[in-house]
């Protein structure tokens, strides 16, 4: 791919990702108001912005950031919840085709699942590169650093977030994240699984958990599934 | 409180996630080729992200009590409708303050 393509692809890659933008910059804006409460700093808040660049593990991180930081948990949990993108990497390999390492090492992380999502929508009209799947990234972090900075602004002259529902909005944003994964009737059993098994792992487990055992848990189900019916009777 | 404040720790934690992020990222481009298509460690990761905030969120609406129950069904029945996460987790939130200020 020569040189000018690759910014005609990036041109239109951050164009197409502008929808879903605002999106971004409106659950920033509510990360960022959740972060002051926390009293973490501007400057971190860019930095996890910056090297991180994952929306639902840095929510996950700013609900778990108390004195002392429990390193460890936070740093499991944000792994358990960015697993996907083990996926969402491997799907991205016909958009890389004929792309050199370094191209690749630096497009890779950019890769949100926001334009992750266009970019695989693009690649069914063969209208996607790495071009446009960085473009989205650039854009969306862009914009996603905005949103967070103006609500970190806004969080500190908030005095009762709970007022607000503050606190419920990080319930919220990923109540609506899970419904966009269900893929449908053969969801259902693995997602009770994984609801029961959490409830029942918080009240039994201190910390976070729940998080890893019942997403597990519930990820078992069809795999079982799976490995019965070919060990299977 | 001196932890919180410690540069190292904060550092140790972001750095810890960027780098495992990053590895899961780029090693999925890289392993694309080798990751099994099909069966038990398939269908595994696939259902993975799913149950994964699931068990996030489930604990929490848990024992938000009534309001929150309220609150998380309407946010996911209009995610489901819409599949807009502003609008979703708007009014959710408009719930869950509304139920504070007026009916606490």
């Amino acid at each position: 791919m020569n040189h000018s393509n690759f910014w005609d692809y990036f041109r239109k890659g951050a164009l197409a990702n502008l929808p879903v933008a605002a999106s971004v910059a409106a659950y920033g804006s509510v990360l960022g108001v959740l972060a002051a409460q926390k009293q973490i700093s501007w400057p971190v808040l860019l930095m996890m912005n910056l090297s991180i660049f994952a929306g639902s593990a840095q929510f996950v991180m700013v609900d778990m950031w108390v004195a002392p930081l429990p390193i460890i948990e936070i740093i499991l949990a944000a792994t358990a919840i960015n697993l996907r993108y083990l996926l969402i990497g491997a799907s991205l390999n016909p958009v890389f085709q004929g792309s050199n390492l370094v191209q690749k090492s630096v497009v890779m992380h950019f890769v949100a699942d926001e334009n992750w999502a266009v970019t695989m929508a693009a690649h069914r009209r063969g209208a996607a590169s790495p071009g446009f799947l960085l473009g989205g990234g650039i854009c969306l972090g862009m914009v996603w650093c905005c949103g967070t900075l103006a609500g970190h602004q806004l969080g500190a002259v908030i005095n009762d977030p709970r007022m607000f529902a503050m606190d419920f909005a990080f319930l919220a944003v990923f109540t609506a994240l899970a419904v966009s994964l269900w893929r449908g009737k053969s969801d259902l059993l693995p997602w009770l699984t994984a609801a029961a098994v959490s409830i029942g792992a918080d009240q039994l487990l201190p910390g976070k958990w729940y998080i890893a055992i019942g997403g597990v848990s519930g990820a078992l189900v069809p795999a079982l599934r799976s490995w019965y019916r070919r060990e299977g009777p | 409180m001196s932890l919180i404040t410690g540069q190292e720790a904060i550092l140790l934690t972001i750095g810890g996630v960027a780098a495992a992020t990053y590895a899961l990222r780029f090693g999925g481009l890289l392993l694309s080729e080798r990751l099994p298509k099909s069966g038990g460690f398939n269908e595994f990761m696939a259902a993975l992200p799913g149950t994964i905030l699931l068990s996030l969120v489930i604990p929490g609406i848990f024992s938000a009590g009534p309001g929150g129950w309220l609150a998380a069904l309407a946010t996911a029945g209009v995610a489901h409708k819409t599949g807009n996460l502003f609008i979703s987790m708007g009014l959710g939130m408009a719930i869950v303050a509304i139920q504070r200020n007026f009916l606490a």
